[in-house]
């Protein structure tokens, strides 16, 4: 018991609600958690958004966001409680005994500031060492987590380096006061997944370094299962199931666990080309307004009626100006995009209704791709109006069709979006573009801002559609789980090129090319001692080379 | 430093552009207004010849694209022209009263700056709370009453009743800069209530917009206190909207204080230029149009420039 670093006993958080149209209400978001993290020992805490895992993280400093407050229970670290101080207890616990390390580096970063000012503010505010000392430690931090030239690398500002820096120099703001306890909330899912990687192993490396302990949390069980030595598994604000990683992955005892360690393993069996494509692009480049470089160079795919063509790639790689070429919002500067048998105008202006009808789209924030005025009814029957000029009972009925194939009932008509949940309104978005009876939807990430499961309903939904309407998909994404649950043949795209192409059980097999290797075992398994099979790998292949 | 410097250029030449283009239209409104200024000059009982030699000789037989190449060209010399009114020098006659003008409003300034922009910081800090509260209802009613009514009530209780300060404004070149200050005690007390909730309220509310980033959040959890967090982490991210209001401020402190200016009595530019304007004094009301504009141009150029130099990512690219 001498070793417990942080034990919460009973923590239980409350938060207000404002359900529309009634009066503010408490709410418990957090109903009695208990467990105890000895010293240099990692809990890794995983469940899907809305689960408190972020808010139980916060807690550990006793914080809490916006009007989240710590309604019971007790939080000891280092042998005291620290909801007893007050506020002038907290402060000086943050940033000097526990600190924090955000989900987005890029914004928890001053814009203002140079990151080597930042990155010691703490230890230098808590007289935990000089300024000098706490330089000299700020450039041995991120000379250790791999930052290119960490003597000067503090000079910088925050938008001079990159996302995958910014997160390890995030890392080393939050070791540079030589914490006890470091809460990492979310530090690697803003990233590429080869960025990741490199993050995870640094973070990992310097957690085993520092002796420090840690919370990790993610609502990535692949992640969590490479850094921590137990995981809690929580759901709405509750103990699912906690226990060592090894018995967690490969033994769990619940339900809900077991869902999600068997997450993303949907089976699609791939389909094979027709002679007619529904979309074909031939020798695509572009580039943006104003400037002289291509963004996109000689793209050409295909996709086939009623199947999916994912492309996949990295942040940056050119897969959504893709989409915008396609969509003709982006004009391309060569190269020709043939769809039904017909050449489409390259320019949106130029294309007449029933190309706009029959290519329709989903976006990755369904919230901000709806009118939060609109209820679910006007959103989805305005397509009936303009494409088929469906009026009263027959747009009413046809709406309640639509609700139907998206396992939604009517009941759900005269709400807004703001009463739905993040599957709820990708759903909703899906309705909108099946409701103009397309022969391709694109669709942008549709995914990537949802919850594992939640995910996962959407891409059987998508799945389902597609053998009944027989729509075609292309699915950009960064996902490559996502790709082997849904692709009928994949292209690769890195820096503006197609790097690889073809049906999907030929891209995902050997041989691969440096760059889908590079990106495929970049991929976190379910599997314990994964990262550091992938790092000596990498380390062996760079020293034969 | 490329970029930020390239802005900084266009922004310069952008507010000399401006600033000709006001010069053509200050010439082109007094143009327009009605009468004649050989009449008005001679009164109404000139005769047709001396109203003819006048014309002549002030030189508006000339085309009016003539008339203003040459006075703009001359004012950039310095050579306002003569006041029809006394046939003083204008840019002698100005030069004194800008200064006064200038040293109330480098006064008012010096006061009414620093503490808006305290006052929003402590707003902020107590955000909802009393001190927020009161800050902003005393700010708010001062600037809602009228200038010469707070101008008077002023003079009354400060410089009738408790006799601190003189209540006439006088001020000139032999007094030492004590008694110059002393002099214009209550007029600068009068300026800053006027110009201080605008300063204070784009204060507090560019910082409660940066507030809600989540670098705010990662100083609050490095320990620090609120106030630390306030001036350390919001400040410098909101430099940018706070010092467009306070450099439009200052330029109402130069160009608008013309009611104050009357109301103690203080030879500045504003009473010059009222005076001029009643008595129909073509050259003068053209001349202080242009250093007014001048003023306010000059003021809008420098709080955006401030803006860009503020801007990491312009003074810092990639």
């Amino acid at each position: 018991m001498s070793d417990a670093m942080l034990e919460m006993r009973d923590l239980r958080i409350g938060a207000t609600a404002y359900p529309p149209g009634e009066p503010p209400q408490d709410i418990e978001i957090v109903h009695g958690i208990s467990f105890t993290l000895q010293k240099g020992k990692v809990l890794g805490l995983i469940g899907e958004s809305g689960a408190g895992k972020s808010t139980i993280g916060l807690a550990a400093l006793g914080y809490g966001r916006g009007g989240v407050k710590i309604t019971g229970g007790e939080v000891w670290i280092n042998g005291r409680d620290i909801l007893k101080g007050g506020l002038r207890g907290l402060r000086k616990l943050r940033g000097a005994e526990v600190t924090y390390v955000a989900q987005s580096a890029a914004a928890a970063f001053n814009p203002a500031k140079k990151l080597m000012e930042q990155v010691i503010e703490a230890a230098v505010h808590h007289n935990r060492c000089s300024k000098s000392e706490a330089e000299a430690r700020a450039v041995e931090l991120f000379a250790k987590l791999g930052l290119p030239d960490p003597e000067t690398f503090g000079n910088r500002y925050p938008h001079q380096v990159s996302g995958g820096q910014l997160q390890r120099a995030m890392t080393a703001l939050a070791l540079c006061p030589q914490p006890d306890l470091v809460v990492f909330d979310e530090p690697t899912t803003a990233l590429d997944v080869t960025t990741q990687i490199e993050v995870l192993a640094a973070i990992k490396e310097a957690i085993r370094d520092t002796g420090v302990a840690a919370l990790y949390i993610t609502h990535d069980l692949a992640v969590v299962a490479q850094v921590s030595d137990d995981i809690m598994v929580l759901r709405d604000g509750d103990k699912v199931e906690y226990g060592p990683t090894d018995q967690i992955i490969n033994a769990p005892q619940e339900d809900y666990t077991r869902a999600l360690v068997s997450v993303r393993s949907i089976n699609h069996e791939e389909k094979s080309p027709t002679p007619d494509p529904v979309l074909r692009v031939s020798g695509i480049s572009a580039r943006y307004k104003g400037t002289s470089f291509d963004v996109l160079h000689d793209i050409s795919v295909d996709l086939h009626p009623g199947q999916t063509l994912a492309v996949v790639g990295e942040s940056g790689s050119g897969k959504s100006t893709l989409a915008r070429v396609i969509t003709g919002l982006l004009p391309p500067s060569k190269g020709e995009i043939e769809f039904s048998g017909r050449t489409l105008s390259p320019a949106l202006e130029g294309r007449p209704r029933e190309d706009l009808r029959e290519l329709q789209m989903i976006y990755q924030m369904a919230d901000v791709a709806m009118n939060p005025r609109q209820t679910v009814g006007t959103i989805i029957g305005r397509p009936l109006e303009f494409y088929f000029n469906m009026r009263g009972a027959e747009k009413r009925q046809r709406i309640k069709e639509l609700l139907e194939e998206i396992e939604m009932g009517d009941g759900f008509l005269d709400r807004y979006p703001a009463e739905l949940s993040g599957g709820q309104k990708q759903r909703v978005c899906i309705a909108r573009a099946l409701a103009a009876k397309p022969k391709m939807i694109i669709c942008d990430e549709v995914t990537s801002a949802l919850d594992p499961l939640v995910a996962d309903g959407i891409l059987k939904l998508l799945l389902n559609l597609q053998k009944i309407e027989g729509v075609a998909y292309l699915f950009i994404t960064h996902d490559l789980a996502t790709v082997r649950a849904i692709a009928d043949s994949i292209a690769v795209m890195h820096r503006g090129k197609v790097v690889r192409y073809g049906p999907k059980s030929q891209v995902l097999s050997p041989p691969f090319d440096d760059y889908t290797d590079l990106l495929l075992s970049s991929v976190p398994e379910m599997k314990l001692g994964w990262l550091e099979e992938v790092i000596a790998h990498r380390k062996m292949e760079s020293a034969g080379n | 430093m490329g970029s930020a410097l390239k802005l900084v250029a266009q922004r310069v030449a952008l507010g000399l552009l401006l600033l000709l283009l006001v010069s053509g239209l200050i010439f082109i409104g007094t143009q327009l207004l009605p009468g004649d200024v050989a009449q008005s000059i001679l009164g109404q009982s000139a005769t047709p010849e001396a109203l003819a030699n006048m014309r002549r000789d002030l030189g508006l037989n000339e085309p009016a694209l003539t008339r203003y190449l040459s006075w703009l060209f001359n004012a950039l010399q310095g050579d306002l022209g003569t006041a029809l009114t006394n046939g003083q020098d204008i840019a002698d006659s100005i030069s004194g009263r800008m200064k006064n003008t200038l040293f109330l409003a480098f006064w008012a300034a010096i006061i009414a700056v620093p503490l808006a922009i305290f006052l929003g910081l402590l707003a902020v800090r107590y955000r909802d709370r009393w001190p927020d509260k009161m800050i902003s209802a005393v700010t708010l009613a001062s600037i809602s009453i009228p200038e010469f009514l707070i101008g008077y009530v002023i003079m009354y209780v400060v410089g009738v009743k408790l006799r601190w300060f003189p209540s006439v404004a006088m001020i000139n070149d032999g007094m030492s800069l004590g008694e110059k200050l002393s002099s214009i005690a209550m007029p600068v007390m009068v300026l800053t209530l006027v110009v201080l909730a605008h300063m204070m309220r784009m204060t507090r509310a560019a910082i409660l917009n940066v507030m809600q980033s989540a670098y705010i959040e990662t100083a609050e959890l490095k320990g620090l206190n609120r106030f630390q967090v306030i001036f350390r982490h919001a400040f410098p991210n909101s430099v940018a909207p706070i010092v467009n209001v306070v450099m439009l401020n200052l330029a109402y402190l130069v160009v608008g204080v013309v009611v104050i200016e009357v109301v103690f009595t203080y030879p500045g530019m504003g009473q010059y230029l009222v005076d001029h304007v009643a008595k129909r004094d073509v050259p003068v009301v053209q001349a202080c149009g242009l250093l007014f504009a001048a003023v306010y141009i000059g003021l809008n150029m420098v709080a955006d420039i401030v803006s860009i130099l503020s801007n990491p990512r312009l003074r810092h690219p990639k």
